[in-house]
């Protein structure tokens, strides 16, 4: 790995989360420590945690203090190389081709027909995927996100990529990395990813945050609600997620559960406000039944 | 790593085989990092002395149960560099991220670094060597066993036909009640089992000579015929293999089957190792796919044997299919895959639970398949209060006590 050419623009941790502080994402001693690593050894982060709990914010809030561009490949099942990677542009060469003997361009002769297959084959009908993208976006941060969803040749390739922040387009030549990207990985958990790619990674488990680590969050991030409404939906939120649930509630979920009640112009949770806004925070009929079942006054009690 | 641990674990050397281990990495440092005695404070030491502290404390993790090799080591030791090894703060998470894999590692790590960074690093693996000293084996039936022998030194059958007859019977003998030697034998005949497992559409299309156009492959051609029109070629999707969960009843009333439906679940994961599950419940939940993925049967069952801390105890199925739900099948795991319950349906906990969760487990999976040994027997009726609560939300409802039935199984997990 050792990535010499790697200069993390942040002296020590602490340094790292002020600077995500000022972006509006809050992170914990842990995460912090655990950036300030990925960017200090070059090497990728492999976040997991519930859904909702920030994984892919991070890698947002990441970008932002680098200041570069936030690459995002989004994994599903059957994802392969070329739409991870890059990709030739099969039809505007066709169409390169017929405009080429159109114009009569293709007379004969050896060096007319290598000067046309060469353009065929070159930058211009490149269509450069994610990774190829980040490698070529000096200091970019690139998301990888819900790997467990690919299927596992596609961690093989990964690994292949990850260890040499390189690849090799056949017509085109070996493309390298000046700076390598900082790779931010992300799993739900749906399978378990092969040990080999994740001993290349820092391995994160991202938990939810704290009650008053939530307030700062929801009022940093809604400036227009109260204090005081933070605080009642952060509490109830935390009950929520402790009163074992089908789905407990992520800070997506209370950041959506604010602003549905600052939309409706509520000042305060209550339980006639808690009832008409639960939708925003719970998404399984079951888990609403048994809220209302235990009583929302009960989960209001602060 | 894990593994090797696991095995070296079983035959209760587990903590001397790790030290013996690591000594080949490097045999001049800190001999026996384990052992540890005056292992305090030396955090702040010199710059030598605290890298052999650190790599003591890496090789107690792996001790204790860690996928922890050379190239985790390697990665800690860089991460403390980039920190100040001076402040436990910076050492936690450095070693935390770079060694631990997996959520279920988190409670093993901290409880070693809070032992080996207070100097009491024994206590932090007396936790793992009590589990080790519960992996009994399976209760021998020195009863059967010795009534069989005195049966062989009075009979006069000639050996060979004995042979062929215990092979046939074994069949479809039941499995809890064979002697030392049938059970071997058994195992033998399992692991010759061959499973043809489910499969589901892919996404991922292949090519074909018919079907839905296949754009980029026409394209290609018509490059390579300089823009000419050719004929289209065509695709169809692809098949992948389905997802296979095993959930094993590992309780008291389970336990002379424990044996060989672990060993059929070893089959199945050996065949399709990606795409196969296994967990064993009781009054816990246990994870053993990646205990059950090594070669060798026997191996692979003394691995599982010791991450199973609750052989032969209790049965508390609702509560342990819920932690299966919350924890695995709702994330995914469940989610289109063929869900096998093999249980008796004992159940000491409530059985509302135990009905709403194999309900929910039914909504998520393709199919619920349950296997109940017991079923096989003669004038057996689903009465046990458990069974009644889970079986309609069951798909199939299946014996399985002996191999016929477990071929017959195998035969429903294909078309389930």
């Amino acid at each position: 790995m050792g990535h010499s050419g790697v200069v993390s623009p942040f002296a020590d941790p602490d340094s790292l989360a002020r600077a995500l502080e000022a972006t509006g994402y809050l992170p914990d001693a842990g995460i912090a420590t655990v950036a300030y690593l990925a960017q200090a050894l070059g090497r990728p982060l492999f976040l997991e945690g519930e859904a909702g709990v920030g994984k892919t914010s991070l890698a947002a809030a990441l970008a932002e203090i680098r200041g570069s561009e936030l690459i995002r490949l989004q994994c599903y099942e059957g994802i392969d190389a070329s739409q991870a990677l890059y990709d030739w542009d099969f039809p505007r060469q066709v169409l390169h081709l017929r405009a080429v003997e159109a114009v009569g361009g293709l007379t004969g002769g050896d060096a007319d027909l290598a000067a046309v297959e060469q353009a065929l084959y070159s930058e211009r009908f490149l269509l450069a995927r994610p990774i190829l993208a980040a490698l070529r976006t000096p200091g970019a941060v690139l998301l990888i996100d819900e790997i467990d969803r690919a299927d596992d040749e596609f961690e093989a390739f990964l690994l292949e990529v990850l260890s040499e922040f390189a690849v090799t387009v056949p017509e085109l030549g070996r493309i390298a990395a000046a700076t390598p990207p900082l790779v931010v990985l992300t799993s739900n958990r749906t399978r378990e990813v092969h040990d080999a790619l994740k001993r290349r990674c820092l391995y994160h488990w991202v938990e939810h945050p704290s009650l008053e680590r939530e307030v700062a969050i929801l009022q940093r991030r809604l400036p227009e609600i109260t204090e005081a409404l933070a605080r009642e939906v952060a509490s109830a939120v935390g009950k929520l997620r402790e009163a074992d649930l089908l789905k407990p509630p992520g800070v997506s979920e209370s950041l959506d559960w604010a602003r549905a009640l600052s939309a409706l112009g509520a000042a305060h949770l209550d339980t006639r406000t808690a009832a008409l806004t639960l939708g925003a925070v719970l998404k399984y009929r079951e888990d609403t039944a048994r809220v209302e079942s235990a009583g929302l006054e009960k989960l209001l009690a602060l | 790593m894990r593994m090797a641990g696991g095995v070296g674990a079983a035959s209760d050397v587990g903590v001397n085989h790790a030290d013996g281990r690591a000594g080949g990495i490097d045999g001049a440092g800190r001999a026996g990092g384990v052992d540890g005695a005056g292992r305090a404070g030396g955090v702040d030491g010199a710059v030598r002395d605290a890298t052999g502290v650190f790599v003591g404390f890496a090789r107690t993790l792996a001790a204790a149960g860690l996928a922890v090799g050379p190239g985790r080591t390697a990665a800690f030791l860089a991460a403390i560099r980039a920190l100040d090894a001076a402040n436990p703060r910076d050492v936690y998470w450095a070693g935390r991220c770079t060694m631990a894999a997996e959520p279920d590692d988190l409670p093993v790590y901290d409880a070693v670094f809070a032992a080996y960074f207070s100097g009491r690093t024994r206590s932090a693996l007396r936790p793992r060597q009590r589990t080790l000293q519960t992996t009994v084996p399976l209760p021998a039936r020195d009863d059967e066993a010795a009534r069989d022998t005195d049966a062989g030194d009075q009979g006069e059958t000639p050996i060979v036909r004995a042979r062929a007859s215990v092979k046939e019977s074994l069949w479809r003998r039941d499995m809890a009640r064979l002697t030392a030697e049938e059970r071997a034998e058994l195992a033998a005949m399992i692991a010759l089992l061959r499973p043809g497992l489910p499969t589901r559409r892919s996404r991922r299309r292949r090519a074909w000579r018919q079907g839905a156009i296949d754009r980029r492959r026409t394209m290609r051609a018509m490059l390579v015929a300089g823009g000419e029109p050719g004929r289209p070629a065509h695709q169809r999707a692809g098949r992948r293999p389905r997802r296979v969960v095993l959930l094993i009843d590992v309780s008291g009333s389970m336990a002379p089957y424990a044996d060989p439906l672990l060993r059929f679940a070893h089959v199945l994961i050996r065949h399709r190792p990606r795409a196969t599950e296994a967990f064993t419940i009781g009054t816990r939940l246990s994870r053993v796919t990646r205990a059950l993925a090594q070669r060798d049967p026997d191996q692979a069952l003394q691995g599982a044997s010791a991450v199973i801390p609750d052989f032969s105890g209790g049965t508390r199925l609702g509560e342990v299919l819920k932690a299966f739900n919350d924890r695995w099948g709702q994330r995914g795991t469940a989610h289109g895959a063929v869900v096998v319950i093999f249980s008796d349906g004992w159940e000491r906990g409530s059985c509302d639970l135990l009905a709403e969760q194999v309900a929910r487990l039914q909504r998520l999976a393709r199919s619920v398949v349950w296997v109940n040994p017991h079923k096989g027997r003669d004038g057996y009726l689903p009465v046990q209060s458990g069974i009644v609560a889970a079986l309609p939300h069951v798909d199939h409802f299946v014996a399985g006590h002996s191999l016929a039935t477990l071929e017959e199984l195998l035969e429903v997990i294909r078309g389930a």
